[in-house]
């Protein structure tokens, strides 16, 4: 192994309420692969964009090649030889492929008009390395997933690149793919290039990677070679972390089966998903991103469609065509994505609230706002929603503010069943601590909840049982007795798809 | 520095002007051209502005439900034209009964016809852009063209005069001092109005117009409230074409030419945003009142009509730039 590239010396990073990283700190020595391993959340990606020159960390030092770095833009840090791969590859889709590798660069072949001859040719040289036998003038929306990755870390050979960060690389291709990826990783790596991979697939890491650091709730826990780790000690330094942060279900009268989903699949997202849910009930669906779990819900809502399976609500089969069908059998869904999927940022709180019970709310076609108003305020009084108004707009509220304005929404349409996805992500913790409350208190008044979370701890200390998810497939279930952050952590990263007998 | 508790600022602060600042335009505009031009107050000047802004005014109300919807109707200026011609054609039309009696096409069937036309041409507008999921842009500016052509059509290109003056009596007649055109712009705004701001599908819209995906979620038919948005749009057009009918005593094919645009621009400078889910009816209304007595106020200072349109662009390139500055500060 070479000398030390990369020394990251008790870097810090802090977004409003959030501490990203906490004094983290290790050191990447020259052509090696560097794993790094932590939870959704554990400062990964913000770590790499601060080495990217995305982000400028509050504090700490940046050691690049025995050097204070000074790169804050990732313009200086292409020049420096550092390039990123991110999970999801942007390229410029109607553009070639050569276009696309030397995007920036093109007065490499000339000051004045574009060479697209000369271009091809390079291109060409580039794609040779990285396995790829396709015409450099293919569009780059004709290319698959898979060559996307590599035109993108042609590109960074091109760069002459020293440093390559690969942002979960293989988590959208097959396992042929990966291993061709993987291949090339190695080449790369004997050719003197230093490669930081972050990935959730603890196998992959261990086959690939030279050294790793394993990120814990923005602090580094701990570095070495990965001969000397084995994956369960993987999985307990990504999650070993106290729990009493977090609020504890209340014991509820567990009831009958409200919803039941037999055989639930589609064409990628999600496979042969069956379960129960009973009234009083909080069932948690634990996972990795990306394991299908809220593609699932969106199926059971009506919001998506199915290629097979059966749903039942209250024994009578249904089908739902849309989420018109899914509120009215009683289904409430707080999405993932509050932006995206929950607020109409330019209305108030209380259109906000009453958007799906509109009709019950109004006579001869009018809103009686009148009505609505006394019903929304009280939400906002039970809620403890903090805001001077009910006709505030909701975009001026705070993140938690609005996630309580949403869980509203869906109490004022009187659910059995309420499906909620990640309710708590990005939010303050004593929003959190009163949400947790809340949806225990409703579980405990009869309600059947379904809890989506990629928190560990919220997802341990909420559920009555947890189904663990892995790549669209039921991996396992776990009863609360059973469920540690151990046991869901090897079911959610496929360990113990084998073993999984075991467990039941 | 000094804050000034009562002044400007205080004003600015609250985000009165910004919301309502378009009001104070309006007046602005008016008590200069006041001063400059004794006319312009007078009751007889102000209705004939009301009147020549109505026609426009009717259309941009329609528009503004498109707008916040995040969508756009080109098809306006060519549904006035199209649904003009085919009422005027109508309304010449002789039934026979027994020869030699014959009598005229009863006038409230042949506007009920003109307006079911329009409505249609919106249905389609908006079936194309909800279910075929066409841009709205693409799927207007089709109609606009196949409604022109249709009007050129329908007449061989030519215009339909000598209307029956049950016609134009809509455009000429007053109702307690007020002309009836007036009359109708009012309804249609007040009724527009509490549709947009009171009712559940107002609400809908404006949903639709802030977030598409929550709007389904929250169990909204977001398709058909487009079609209902774009049907609303187009009927709204063809009112606008009887009442330019009624003017003119004639429908042309090649009447209406940059309506649209025109309707745009008023529900722009009324404040509704082009990015969708904002907007208001009465902020319209003042929207094509500006460009209404800026028109007319020029008339009376006796400016050259091409310095007119100038001035409109510049409203338009302001009024925006105001909106996007406002939206910048959220």
């Amino acid at each position: 192994m070479g000398k030390t590239i990369l020394r990251f010396d008790e870097i810090s990073k802090s977004f409003p309420g959030v501490r990203a990283l906490d004094q983290v700190s290790f050191s990447v020595q020259e052509g090696t692969v560097h794993a790094l391993i932590g939870e959704n959340g554990a400062g990964k990606s913000t770590l790499m964009k601060v080495l990217f020159g995305l982000y400028k960390a509050d504090s700490g030092t940046l050691w690049y090649d025995d050097q204070e770095s000074t790169i804050h833009n990732p313009s200086a840090a292409l020049a420096c030889g550092i390039s990123m791969i991110p999970q999801e590859v942007n390229p410029v889709n109607n553009l070639s492929v050569s276009s696309n590798i030397f995007l920036g660069k093109e007065m490499l072949f000339g000051p004045k008009l574009v060479n697209q001859k000369l271009i091809d040719q390079e291109a060409v040289r580039y794609l040779e390395q990285v396995g790829l036998d396709i015409n450099p003038r293919t569009l780059m929306k004709n290319l698959s997933i898979a060559s996307s990755q590599l035109v993108a870390i042609a590109t960074a050979i091109s760069d002459n690149s020293r440093i390559i960060i690969m942002d979960e690389p293989t988590s959208a291709l097959t396992e042929k793919e990966s291993n061709h990826l993987l291949g090339i990783i190695k080449k790369l790596r004997q050719q003197g290039v230093t490669v930081i991979y972050i990935s959730h697939k603890l196998d992959e890491l261990m086959t690939i990677a030279d050294t790793y650091t394993v990120l814990r709730d923005g602090q580094s826990v701990e570095s070495g070679t990965i001969h000397d780790i084995t994956k369960a000690r993987i999985i307990s330094l990504m999650v070993g972390r106290e729990m009493d942060e977090f609020y504890k279900k209340k014991k509820s009268q567990i009831g009958d089966v409200i919803l039941s989903v037999r055989d639930f699949s589609n064409e990628k997202d999600f496979k042969d998903i069956s379960f129960d849910l009973r009234k009083g009930e909080i069932l948690g669906f634990a996972g990795l991103i990306g394991a299908g779990r809220s593609e699932l819900m969106e199926a059971i809502f009506g919001l998506r469609g199915t290629e097979h399976g059966i749903l039942t609500m209250r024994g009578k089969q249904c089908a739902f065509k849309s989420p018109i069908d899914a509120i009215e059998a009683g289904i409430g869904f707080v999405t993932e994505d509050r932006k995206e999927s929950g607020i109409f940022p330019d209305l108030s709180i209380m259109d906000n609230m009453i958007m799906p019970v509109l009709k019950p709310f109004s006579r001869g076609y009018l809103i009686q706002k009148l009505q609505a108003l006394v019903v929304c305020g009280k939400q906002i009084q039970v809620l403890n929603i903090k805001t001077p108004s009910t006709l505030q707009r909701i975009k001026n509220l705070s993140g938690g503010n609005q996630q309580k304005v949403l869980l509203s929404r869906w109490l004022l349409t009187d659910p059995d069943v309420l499906i909620l996805d990640e309710p708590t992500r990005g939010i303050d913790v004593g929003s959190k601590a009163e949400i947790h409350k809340l949806v225990s208190e409703l579980a405990a008044s009869g309600k059947a909840i379904i809890l989506i979370s990629s928190e560990m701890p919220e997802i341990i200390s909420m559920s009555d049982r947890i189904i663990v998810m892995h790549e669209g497939r039921n991996s396992g279930v776990l009863t609360r007795e059973q469920a540690t952050q151990e046991t869901i952590m090897h079911l959610a990263t496929g360990e113990a798809v084998n073993g999984q007998e075991n467990i039941k | 520095m000094k804050s000034n508790h009562f002044g400007l600022k205080t004003i600015m602060n609250n985000g009165f002007l910004e919301k309502y600042g378009i009001v104070f335009i309006l007046f602005g505009f008016s008590l200069f051209l006041s001063f400059m031009s004794p006319a312009f107050l007078s009751v007889p000047n102000i209705m004939n502005v009301v009147r020549q802004v109505s026609i426009i005014g009717v259309i941009a109300i329609g528009v503004t439900f498109v707008i916040i919807t995040r969508g756009i109707d080109l098809s306006s200026g060519s549904v006035v034209a199209l649904v003009g011609v085919i009422i005027a054609s109508l309304s010449q039309t002789r039934i026979v009964m027994s020869q030699p009696v014959s009598m005229m096409l009863h006038p409230v069937i042949a506007i009920t016809i003109g307006l079911v036309v329009g409505l249609i041409l919106g249905v389609i507008n908006g079936v194309l852009t909800a279910y075929g999921r066409l841009p709205a842009f693409i799927a207007t500016l089709g109609m606009m063209t196949i409604a022109r052509g249709g009007a050129l059509l329908y007449t061989a290109g030519r215009p339909v005069t000598y209307l029956h003056s049950v016609y134009t009596q809509i455009g000429t007649n007053s109702i307690i001092g007020i002309p009836i055109p007036i009359w109708i712009y009012m309804v249609i705004a007040v009724f527009s109005h509490i549709l947009l701001s009171k009712s559940v599908f107002g609400r809908h819209v404006f949903a639709i117009g802030g977030n598409e995906q929550s709007s389904k979620l929250c169990g909204i038919n977001v398709n058909k409230t487009l079609v209902f948005v774009y049907a609303y749009a187009g009927f709204l057009s063809a009112v606008a074409g009887v009442l330019l009918l009624s003017r003119t005593a004639a429908g042309n094919p090649s009447y209406g030419v940059g309506y649209e645009l025109d309707a745009i621009a008023s529900t722009v400078i009324g404040g509704t945003s082009l990015s969708g889910g904002l907007g208001s009816i009465p902020l319209c209304v003042v929207g094509a009142l500006i460009i209404g007595v800026v028109n007319n106020g020029m008339d009376l200072l006796g400016i050259n009509a091409y310095y007119q349109q100038i001035v409109k662009g510049l409203i338009i390139i302001i009024a925006v730039l105001i909106d996007m500055n406002k939206h910048a500060k959220e």
